[in-house]
């Protein structure tokens, strides 16, 4: 048995955000698309349903797999797809455990009338609680399978096996449409009993553990595929949205006249105003003529100069439960730090903001008093969730479909963009299309938190003896050191924030791990050990001690190293939602900036299943990481923010990739853990300290730069 | 407004729109081409990139005037029925596309160097290839996707 994932480790981030829905409006208070053929339903805990034919609306909520009559299957949950390959991860679960070839199944993701509720795509969870319930629901089908054919041909089921999604015998064969038309359980069958059957042990994988490419390439690369941007329905508008001049900004008063004359619908609904028209280039024109008659009441707000103490001023010491602060200690920290060689540091992180390629889009179509919303989002019921309290709807009349979505990082589990769609088609009375622009995803989604970090520690010989640090503000996620100290005190305080605040990847892991790792540079440097041998010497963690080292031997990690001319190396790990990474750096100091020549990158979250797709999503964390730690730090003032786009908000380009090697470990005794955040939090820390070793400046806030000294 | 004719995937189009209207809202709203995307809306991402006269453009800085009478080809005119083009099937054998949404402008500025320039280096890959931007951050598989097709174009013509 593999080593299990451990729940325990896992604790959702105070910053995952938690919203009511953006607007609340002066509202006055058919059929569904079938979708499945007539066949089998398997739930998730393998129990089993018969189904004469099938609206969607009627599938039971915890349906993971229709086996139909007429050959096909079909794989449901409540996931959705933002490039990070979670499609072709579960297709690859539930082809392993069927015994079928993967082009025979289909996956269908994220709707909210037919998929299971499988909460939010995010805190890397795909991997380690979805890939396990849909094996499991596969394997219950795969069990009757042969239970059904055994009995029909009155065999010992434990002769038969099922190859290519049937069972032969004697020059027979039973496949998943035969039992779905055999309208008969076996006598063992009850469906309020729940089935429990083996999962293929991973010896035997001969799907999972694959480099399965993904399935909708080709409709990526044709152009055939439709984003959330790009649904389109009968008679549907283009809309616009009205946004304030600056943050906290409240509308007082304001004349739709400009933009009605222009034969477009225009609205006001409390502080919502919105148009649609027949294109998106009229809506913007309504939008922009109505907006120059509004009167607004600004308020205060601070700017990102001087954040840091802001920040520390409003630090919410007080109050329980998930929102409020958060200690931990054990040991007695303040004796052990009296009896030892301490030191301490003080580190600084900005707001940085996801900028996901396709920015915030939804579709959004009234029939009577039902509702359909096709978004980008990685909550879809909690999306779903936000539009029945907007527009008082019950679940039913509610349905989001998430098509594959143009990345998300995070930054979209909310649903401002489908209520806005939603309020306007009410409004035009036809399906209403509304994509946010870049300037409005950049100034109005949310933020990966900006925060302070203090950080103390004593130190007695090479180890680490106690270890004392209060985080403002970044989330709690990466807070506790994986390192071994007897003596560990942490605290956590949000913070009354100027900025919209949520998660991100990695969350408050990027910021927890920076601060960290680079103290523990400063402590290695202060115990006159090598950075690598002063970690090894910390950890009693074998994971973590295996990344460290597979990455610096990679390298060709020498202590005694000094590559000169401005040029350094460094090497900063880290361990997140079960998974483990080392990175090494080798970077140069040019005038004020840090460039990167050279990266390193070891990674280990137990067993792998896709070892291409894994490959693609840590390069791609890591990589985007560089952004966070070099370049991207969202600066605003007077309430308005100062580099909103692309030109002003630099962010990772072809030209930026280093050098750079990926080293995955791979852990067959240990269950799979997702892989699509934690790579990104040693990236800057591994170059802030690579950078110290080059200049001997420590660079403590990001993004990295070397100020004036 | 007036009537604006243009030749979209050899396809013989027109509509009646404000001369100043990007050319990326045409195609997606009045032609229902949506393979091209929008992202920025400034010429700083080239999601929106296609080709004008055979020249890489992005289409959201450009007014559907200055197309009048030309030619567009966007990535849904690419492909010839079932049979993709080399830049195409790289994309997929290399496993390029991570959500996707750049892929359609990648794949149009590939296209567009590999006809100027059959046996491009890694750094003339590199020169046409950074305009254009990827959140996913995927660029080494992008970069090998339009090499293997630029080997596999130079092995087929030998």
């Amino acid at each position: 048995m593999p080593e299990r994932f451990r729940e325990d480790l896992f604790e959702p981030d105070r910053k995952e955000l938690a919203e009511s829905p953006a607007y609340c409006f002066d509202l006055d208070r058919r059929e569904w698309i079938a979708v499945v053929s007539a066949g089998l339903l398997v739930t998730a805990a393998g129990k089993v349903v018969f189904s004469p034919g099938i609206a969607a609306a009627e599938i039971p909520p915890s349906t993971r797999l229709h086996l139909g009559e007429d050959g096909s299957i079909i794989v449901l949950t409540g996931k959705v797809e933002v490039g990070q390959g979670s499609r072709t991860e579960i297709l690859q679960a539930a082809a392993e455990e069927l015994r079928v070839a993967p082009g025979a199944l289909r996956v269908m993701l994220a709707d909210t009338a037919v998929t299971p509720d499988d909460g939010s795509t995010a805190g890397s969870r795909t991997t380690p609680s979805t890939v396990p319930v849909v094996r499991r629901a596969c394997a219950a089908a795969r069990e009757m399978l042969v239970r059904t054919a055994a009995e029909a041909w009155n065999l010992d089921a434990s002769q038969l096996r099922v190859e290519s999604g049937g069972v032969v015998h004697a020059g027979k064969r039973f496949a998943y449409a035969d039992l779905a038309r055999s309208k008969r359980l076996t006598s063992t069958d009850d469906e309020s009993t729940p089935r429990v059957v083996p999962l293929t042990e991973i010896d035997d994988w001969t799907v999972l553990g694959r480099a399965l490419l993904k399935t909708k390439a080709r409709a990526i690369v044709t152009g055939a595929h439709r984003y959330p941007s790009d649904i389109v329905r009968p008679d549907m508008l283009y809309a616009a949205v009205l946004r304030p001049p600056s943050y906290g900004a409240q509308l007082e008063s304001v004349d739709l006249t400009p933009g009605k004359e222009l034969g477009v619908v225009a609205i006001r609904d409390g502080g919502f105003v919105g148009c649609a028209a027949k294109t998106s280039y009229e809506a913007h024109n309504a939008v922009e003529a109505i907006g120059k008659t509004a009167k607004w009441r600004t308020a205060p707000h601070p700017s990102s100069g001087g954040l840091g103490a802001y920040l520390k001023g409003r630090a919410q010491t007080s109050g329980t439960g998930r929102r409020g602060p958060r200690r931990r200690e054990r040991g007695g920290v303040d004796s052990a730090l009296a009896a030892a060689k301490t030191l301490k540091a003080s580190y600084e992180i900005p707001y940085v903001q996801h900028a996901p390629m396709e920015p915030r889009a939804a579709v959004a179509e009234w029939d009577e008093a039902r509702l359909t919303v096709w978004t980008g989002t990685q909550r879809p019921f909690g999306v779903r969730q936000q539009l029945m309290e907007a527009f008082r709807l019950t679940a039913e009349q509610t349905r989001v479909i998430v098509p594959d979505t143009g990345s998300g990082f995070g930054g979209k589990h909310t649903g401002e963009v489908a209520i806005e769609a939603a309020r306007l088609a009410k409004a035009a009375g036809k399906p209403v299309s509304l994509r946010w622009t870049r300037a409005e995803e950049f100034a109005w989604a949310y933020f990966r938190p900006a925060a302070v970090f203090e950080a103390r520690a004593g130190l007695s010989g090479e180890k680490i003896v106690a270890w004392d640090f209060t985080a403002y503000n970044p989330g709690t996620a990466g807070i506790e050191t994986p390192y071994a100290v007897p003596n560990v005190r942490t605290q956590y305080f949000p913070c009354d924030a100027p900025l919209r605040e949520g998660s991100y990847r990695g969350i408050g892991a990027t910021g927890n791990n920076f601060a960290r790792e680079v103290f523990m540079d400063e402590l290695a440097d202060a115990a006159g050990l090598d950075p690598v041998e002063f970690r090894l010497a910390n950890s009693n963690d074998e994971r973590l001690s295996k990344v460290l080292q597979a990455a610096a031997d990679r390298f060709g990690w020498s202590p005694a190293q000094s590559p000169g001319q401005n040029r350094g190396t460094g090497i900063a790990a880290g361990f997140e939602k079960g998974s483990y990474i080392a990175i090494c750096a080798q970077v140069r100091v040019v005038g004020e900036s840090v460039e990167v020549e050279r990266l390193v990158s070891a990674f280990e979250c137990g067993a792998i299943l896709n070892p291409r797709n894994l490959q693609t999503q840590v390069e791609g964390c890591v990589i985007q990481g560089l952004g966070a730690a070099l370049s991207e730090e969202i600066r605003f003032a007077g309430g308005k923010l100062l580099n909103g786009s692309f030109s002003q908000y630099p962010v990772p380009r072809f030209r930026g990739v280093p050098s750079m090697e990926t080293v995955l470990l791979d852990r067959p005794d240990i269950e799979s853990a997702g892989a699509g955040e934690t790579p990104i939090i040693a990236v800057a820390p591994a170059l802030a300290n690579a950078a110290f070793a080059a200049t001997g400046h420590r660079m403590r806030s990001l993004p990295l730069r070397l100020r004036a000294v | 407004m007036a009537r604006f004719a243009v030749s979209v995937n050899r396809k013989e189009l027109s509509t009646e729109s404000p001369p100043d209207r990007p050319l990326l809202d045409v195609l997606r709203e009045d032609f229902g081409l949506t393979g091209t995307k929008y992202g920025c809306g400034e010429g700083q991402c080239r999601a929106c990139t296609v080709l004008i006269d055979d020249q890489p453009r992005a289409s959201c800085l450009t007014p559907v005037s200055s197309v009048d009478g030309r030619s567009v080809t966007t990535v849904e005119g690419l492909a010839s029925g079932d049979e993709l083009t080399g830049v195409q099937q790289a994309f997929i054998d290399v496993d390029a596309a991570q959500c996707g949404y750049c892929t359609a402008g990648m794949i149009i500025e590939a296209t567009a160097l590999l006809k100027r320039n059959p046996t491009p280096s890694g750094s003339e890959i590199l020169d046409a290839m950074n305009p254009h931007l990827c959140r996913c951050c995927g660029y080494r598989n992008i970069l090998a996707s339009v090499e293997l097709a630029a080997r596999t174009s130079e092995a087929s013509d030998a």
